[in-house]
């Protein structure tokens, strides 16, 4: 390796002796193409064109006078596949393909990975996996759907919890097993090097967007960035334009699930020290080591790990990590649909209720928010019409 | 000062407790290589694994491979996978997996192994655990998912305990990396001998032949494979194209997954597969 994969103690390459050469490879790959200007045009092209970027920002006028804020909204919701996902499997994927490799994995929780995944082994012609937990094909048979008309096989994991800590388990065997002629295709900033750099790199777009936008709008920078943190990767792109503006509040809202003691999602706020998926970071283990389940309403924020630049930012202090419930998420969701017109996505939901608790601190009154807008929440409606009591 | 089928009640005390360069040498004088079974502590229970080891060791195991069960083994194909599941749901913790070592301890010093996923060793904290490891009678730690480039602590604190640090080598490794890790490791080099997992496969792979012989030319250390040894000839095999041991797991997992209504058999099967398994190590090629 060229690097060590480090954000201070956390990152690494904790995979076994058959992955090395995958990883020196795809680091390899990644340094050369990263900055290459037929790549890079290449991929713009299709961020613009099939995917829909520049997402907007969008200052929401109704919510702002609710909170006495100035809250911005990050419009990644309006990429196609509906998240910001899209940015990553675009740039992986293209960059499977200046690799010469011949087909794609990729493991999903709900389905929004797999989706994004999905059209780009479509768009570039890669036969294409995706592993899902069977508990998650269950939950989300249309998404599944979606995948298939795509082209892809969605292959059920039964082993463990049934959910993404176990697809991305049988993801990195079927690596381990492929390696030669697969591009395993990780979703968000987690995995061992170069995959949290690699990944935020393809999602520095949504910041580099925002912080020239912003600047447009209100010709100085905002006082806080707010978005949800799964694994991390939305968050990680909207933040890489503002680490080094100090003025500039990061906070990362993780899905607490059930509350203080409760089941939860919310890694960094309740989590612990210790080695998962190939890095260091942050993961909700038992006092033994062994790994526990993720609870979480949003199934994107639904994971027992981190990414690992993300521990660095919370014990640095640069980042502050909030931990929002289920049931506050759920009225992030109300609030923006009713005050905007804009259904978000549950995962997003917890940036808004975040960004609500935020607003009405007496000491953030008339301050300037940006919320990252992760995804739209038609992929939620037979979740949230179950706890609205909705028969759908 | 080692145990055979024979003596196999002598209790001994650690310090009498065989080396892997004292065990490879041994079986190296007769023309023989290691026959090495591996077990999951707890698998299915506590006392049926111990019971599993004791017919290992009567069937003439020359070492043990040990696994810790994890939640979560990225290196494990279905097989070990439902193994760590069994021993998990019944009750196994780190510190009732020393308590099993020093239980084997009490009837065999035969070199072991312990086969672990790097997050225990990490959450205990490395000088903890490979102090216990040592009390408890360990020869060698191999973490699955710890490669030479994040193990500088964990090889400082095995040279502090006396543990040898055991690591892979597949056929994706280079010849430089295989030279980097002969350096590093102690004990032998553990030749994954599959490009996947772990897990039974039918026929030996056509490259491990070849693989065995390039980590030949770039170490010194003995050399064990593992990975989908499962059949006598398999290990005749890698033991007359130079392999110093095989490593058997997964097949012999699948007689406990088969008989867990009849533990007798179980016991019985485990004992007569590892006495074929053993027979085929002693066609060592001088």
């Amino acid at each position: 390796m060229i690097k060590d994969g480090k954000f201070g103690k956390y990152g690494g390459i904790f995979v076994p002796e058959l992955l090395i050469p995958a990883l020196e490879e795809l680091e390899a790959a990644f340094l050369k193409y990263k900055d290459h200007t037929k790549f890079n045009n290449e991929l713009e092209y299709y961020l613009s064109e099939f995917a829909g970027r520049p997402t907007s920002l969008y200052y929401a006028k109704n919510l702002s006078v609710k909170l006495g804020c100035k809250i911005y909204l990050k419009r990644e919701d309006l990429l196609h596949t509906g998240a910001h996902k899209i940015n990553n499997t675009l740039g992986q994927g293209l960059l499977a393909k200046y690799m010469g490799k011949e087909r794609l994995i990729a493991e999903t929780g709900a389905g929004q990975h797999g989706i994004a995944t999905a059209v780009v082994g479509a768009l570039f012609g890669f036969p294409t996996d995706v592993y899902m937990g069977s508990a998650d094909i269950e939950r989300q048979k249309l998404n599944v759907l979606r995948m298939e008309l795509s082209g892809t096989r969605v292959l059920s994991v039964e082993s463990g919890s049934k959910t993404l800590k176990d697809a991305i388990n049988q993801a990195l065997r079927d690596w381990i097993t492929n390696v030669e002629t697969t591009h395993y295709l990780i979703g968000s900033t987690v995995g061992p090097h170069p995959y949290p750099e690699m990944v935020k790199h393809f999602q520095s777009v949504i910041g580099l967007e925002t912080r020239q936008q912003i600047i447009e709008k209100e010709e100085k920078l905002p006082d806080a960035v707010i978005a949800c943190v799964g694994g991390g990767s939305n968050a990680l792109g909207i933040f890489s334009a503002f680490l080094n503006d100090k003025n500039v509040e990061l906070i990362g809202a993780e899905g607490g699930g059930d509350g203080p003691g409760g089941r939860n999602g919310a890694t960094l706020t309740y989590g612990t020290e210790g080695v998962l998926h190939g890095s260091l970071s942050f993961v909700l283990q038992d006092h033994d080591g062994q790994i526990s389940e993720a609870h979480s309403v949003s199934a994107g924020l639904d994971y027992p790990g981190v990414g690992p630049e993300h521990s660095q930012l919370k014990v640095t202090g640069r980042a502050k990590y909030v931990p929002i419930m289920d049931k506050e998420a759920l009225r992030g969701f109300e609030l923006l649909s009713k005050y905007e017109g804009i259904i978000p996505a549950l995962e997003s939901s917890h940036a808004v209720a975040c960004a609500e608790k935020y607003a009405k601190k007496p000491e953030n009154k008339g301050k300037t928010i940006i919320v990252n807008l992760s995804g739209r929440g038609d992929k939620d409606m037979h979740i949230v019409s179950q706890k609205m009591g909705v028969k759908a | 000062m080692k145990t055979r089928p024979d003596d196999i009640q002598t209790s001994n005390k650690s310090q009498s407790l065989e080396t892997y360069d004292e065990m490879f040498k041994r079986l190296d004088e007769k023309g023989e290589s290691a026959f090495i079974p591996f077990v999951v502590a707890g698998d299915p229970d506590f006392e049926t694994s111990l019971q599993i080891v004791q017919e290992m060791v009567r069937a003439g195991a020359d070492a043990l491979e040990i696994g810790f069960p994890f939640s979560d083994p990225i290196a494990d194909g279905p097989t070990i996978q439902a193994a760590d599941v069994r021993a998990l749901e019944a009750g196994m913790t780190v510190q009732k997996g020393f308590e099993f070592i020093r239980k084997i301890r009490e009837f065999s010093d035969i070199p072991i192994g312990l086969l672990v996923y790097y997050n225990l060793v990490y959450k205990m904290g490395l000088d903890q655990f490979y102090r216990e490891a040592k009390n408890s009678g360990v020869n060698g730690i191999l973490a699955a998912d710890l490669p030479p480039e994040e193990a500088a602590d964990a090889i400082k604190s095995a040279k502090k305990h006396g543990i040898n640090q055991i690591f892979m080598a597949a056929h994706t490794t280079s010849n430089q990396r295989l030279k980097n890790i002969s350096k590093l490791a102690g004990g032998f080099v553990y030749v994954v001998a599959v490009m996947g997992v772990t897990g039974v496969r039918s026929q030996l792979d056509d490259r491990t032949v070849d693989l065995i012989q390039r980590v030949r030319k770039h170490t010194p250390l003995p050399i064990c494979v593992g990975f989908g040894i499962s059949q006598p000839e398999h290990v005749e095999k890698v033991t007359k194209a130079g392999s110093d041991g095989a490593i058997v797991a997964s097949a012999l997992i699948n007689l406990v997954d088969e008989h867990l209504e009849d533990r007798n058999l179980m016991l019985k099967q485990m004992g007569s597969h590892c006495l074929a398994l053993k027979k085929a190590t002693k066609e060592k090629l001088p």
